[in-house]
């Protein structure tokens, strides 16, 4: 041991710092992996259960083994490289879908202290990065050689370009009302109970964030980009084995990193729901804020799988309405009544 | 006024909610998976499963080598070839069925006058091998002399309805 | 060298070389795809600046919006690549012409004389609380307010001018109105009838 400390002050300060990063990513990233593997896991069971199935139960006790043993089952399959694929981007491409939906987590506020990187312009930082994603889908589906992948493709870059406009505008709703592009302060900007919280002023922008959320993670109902009944599966036909469990798991990580965004932005992160209520208040003051970060984030992990289980597919021309003629509109309202509101210091929320 | 509440409904997703609440409750309600390996679905004297060539009482086999069943066959899974046997009685020399070609349809059973070929109960069987899924003759005897009990029964129970 | 300097000199050579890719490369979707790269490198290197508003800015629209419907486009097309290159070697002593003048230019404006680094003293190190996206929303909305806002209003009008120039009904092909589809209601398209029963 003493050993290893001499060793570990023998480095240069810069290295340490290097080491340190390192060690924090893999604390974030290793429980996200396992996260992602059993929210795979929690999708085929919930959506199970909602039509009347149990789901998958067979491996382990009550089918807790089940991701891993699809993860073995991926890892073992051949990658298939078609002919005439452009061979490079080929490999790249479900690399860089799954980078951008990791590293959103480094400005992700876990905890009052708890952050990665507490950079001020986080929310930008994110916003950029869950854009680069889509380049992922864009060139999987070029690079395949493929129609049913090429139209994918397109289909998902239409999309994901339309509602990234409705999303971004509903974050800039976010920050006039907190008045930072800071994580942390967006939190804090929360203080004081269930109602305090963003999700009552800001309802119109929570419900657009919510559901170009569900767009932009390309889930159902806004699946039209693997459309498993018109194109086969989209962008990722071509793809086996280990290449298409890495698009497997950004599709699911950029669930959770969309679930957790929601909870921060809207229902104040790590604050407690009853932040200075006379009762209840000191009763839940033990519950650690990561806690109630995580309750909150699995309710819309939830909801996704909910919307899935529920309803069909839409047109792709359906799909193009509601991003351009109804969610944009409703966010640019909704800013200009948010800005007044925070001009005119509206009492309860902004005074 | 209809407009309004037209809007009214959308813009809150009152249809999308109600959605949600049928799936919701259907999350608690009562499932009634079969636990398969263990517990199995009953099956009807009608099921048309793995095929079996049938014997008389005294160990005869059935088949006249009428070839009814090859000249109905949709799928062209039967092959027949037939010589008189030493006692002059006319006998198939071969008669295969190719399981990947067969569609399950059941018309070799209507069509064999002397209720020879039927398609019996069973259906969890596999291949190991390639060939495997074409049924010699020896095959289908083998099946029919295993499973003649069953056969007899679901036969006698559907023989009113032919 | 310290690791800041090092991050700076990856950076710019990804720069270079990705810039140059863009030109040389026959592929359009692969020249795209490389400018991609040069932009994501260049706004690590405004990072690095201390302009971390304008580096993130640069990948959220130019790389998360713009180029994806560029790279949409390019797609799209089929680009027949020996037309394009059939009148190369006959503009090719235009084109030598025009790049020496404009290197000649640059070379002429760009120069230690001119920037050199005795010219600039080093900008000054902020504290890690010093907001770059603050700074520039002040200067914009106070001291650039009138050109800011007229550029968004020359931005609106050309929008609204190209929806206006492409936007066409033509006679003979048929929409869907999603929301007539949405309001239809089983009584417009259902009509219960009782009737008797055949006589067989």
């Amino acid at each position: 041991m003493e050993f290893f400390i001499s060793l570990w002050e023998a480095l240069p300060s810069e290295l340490q710092y290097l080491i340190w990063t390192l060690i924090k990513i893999i604390v974030i990233v290793a429980p996200m992996m396992l996260a992602v593997a059993y929210f795979t896991y929690a999708e085929r069971k919930i959506i199970g259960y909602m039509q009347v199935r149990i789901g998958p139960n067979r491996v382990g006790p009550k089918g807790w083994l089940q991701p891993i043993a699809d993860a073995v089952k991926l890892m073992f399959k051949e990658i298939v490289i078609p002919t005439n694929a452009n061979k490079v981007l080929f490999l790249i491409a479900p690399v860089i879908t799954l980078a951008p939906a990791l590293a959103a987590w480094a400005v992700f506020p876990f905890d009052e202290k708890l952050v990665l990187a507490d950079i001020n312009a986080g929310l930008l930082y994110i916003l950029a990065l869950t854009s680069v994603g889509v380049y992922g889908v864009i060139i999987a589906g070029w690079a395949s050689n493929s129609k049913y992948a090429f139209l994918g493709a397109m289909r998902s870059a239409a999309q994901i370009v339309a509602y990234e406009i409705a999303m971004g505008f509903a974050l800039v709703g976010v920050l006039v009302a907190a008045g930072s592009l800071n994580l942390g302060d967006i939190i804090k900007a929360q203080q004081g109970g269930l109602f305090s919280w963003f999700w009552l002023p800001l309802l119109p922008l929570f419900g657009v964030y919510v559901i170009s959320g569900v767009a932009e993670t390309n889930r159902a109902p806004f699946d039209v980009a693997e459309g498993e009944s018109e194109i086969v599966a989209g962008f990722h036909v071509e793809y086996s084995g280990m290449l298409f469990a890495v698009f497997f798991l950004a599709e699911y990580a950029n669930m959770i990193l969309i679930s957790a965004l929601t909870a921060v932005m809207f229902l104040g992160g790590w604050l407690s729901p009853f932040q200075g209520w006379p009762v209840l208040g000191p009763l839940f003051d033990w519950v650690p804020g990561f806690v109630w970060l995580v309750i909150k984030t699995a309710f819309f992990m939830f909801l996704f799988l909910w919307l899935r289980a529920t309803f069909p597919r839409y047109r792709y021309d359906q799909i193009m309405r509601l991003g351009w003629k109804v969610f944009i509109p409703i966010t640019i309202v909704w800013i200009a009544v948010v800005g007044l509101a925070v001009v005119y210091q509206l009492p309860w929320w902004f005074d | 006024m209809k407009v309004l509440s037209n809007y009214f409904k959308s813009l809150f997703l009152l249809e999308l909610f109600r959605g949600l609440s049928v799936t919701g409750r259907y999350l608690f309600k009562k499932k009634f998976t079969v636990m398969y390996p263990e517990e199995k679905a009953p099956v009807s004297p009608r099921f048309r499963g793995l095929h079996a060539l049938r014997r008389y009482p005294n160990g005869e086999e059935r088949c006249i080598a009428c070839k009814l069943c090859e000249a109905t066959c949709p799928a062209l899974a039967i092959t027949i070839e037939a010589e008189p046997r030493e006692d002059g009685s006319r006998r198939t020399t071969r008669y295969d069925i190719d399981l990947f070609k067969c569609i399950y349809c059941g018309y070799c059973e209507e069509a064999c006058p002397v209720d020879a070929i039927v398609e019996t109960r069973v259906y969890e069987y596999h291949f190991e091998q390639r060939g495997d899924n074409v049924m010699t003759k020896q095959d289908l005897l083998a099946v029919g002399d295993k499973h003649e009990k069953q056969i007899a029964a679901d036969i006698e129970a559907q023989a009113k309805y032919r | 060298m310290t690791l800041e300097k090092l991050i700076f000199y990856v950076l710019a050579a990804v720069v270079i070389l990705a810039a140059m890719m863009v030109v040389t490369r026959r592929n359009p979707v692969h020249s795209a795809l490389f400018l991609i790269l040069a932009f994501v490198a260049c706004s690590g290197i405004w990072m690095l600046a201390e302009a971390e508003f304008l580096a993130i800015v640069l990948v959220l629209v130019y790389v998360g919006a713009v180029m994806v419907l560029f790279l949409f486009v390019l797609m799209m097309l089929d680009i027949d690549l020996a037309v394009l290159r059939a009148g190369f070697i006959k503009m090719l002593p235009l084109g030598v012409v025009m790049a020496i003048a404009m290197a000649a230019e640059l070379i002429l404006i760009v120069r230690a004389e001119n920037f050199g680094l005795d010219k600039y003293a080093a900008p000054a190190r902020h504290a890690a609380d010093y907001s770059n996206t603050e700074e520039i929303g002040s200067v914009l909305y106070t001291v650039y307010m009138y050109p800011f806002e007229i550029a968004a209003v020359i931005l609106l009008v050309a929008i609204i001018a190209a929806i206006g120039l492409t936007m066409r009904k033509r006679p003979n092909t048929k929409y869907l109105d999603s929301t007539n589809q949405v309001l239809v209601k089983r009584d417009d398209r259902v009509r219960m009838v009782s009737m008797d029963a055949e006589k067989g």
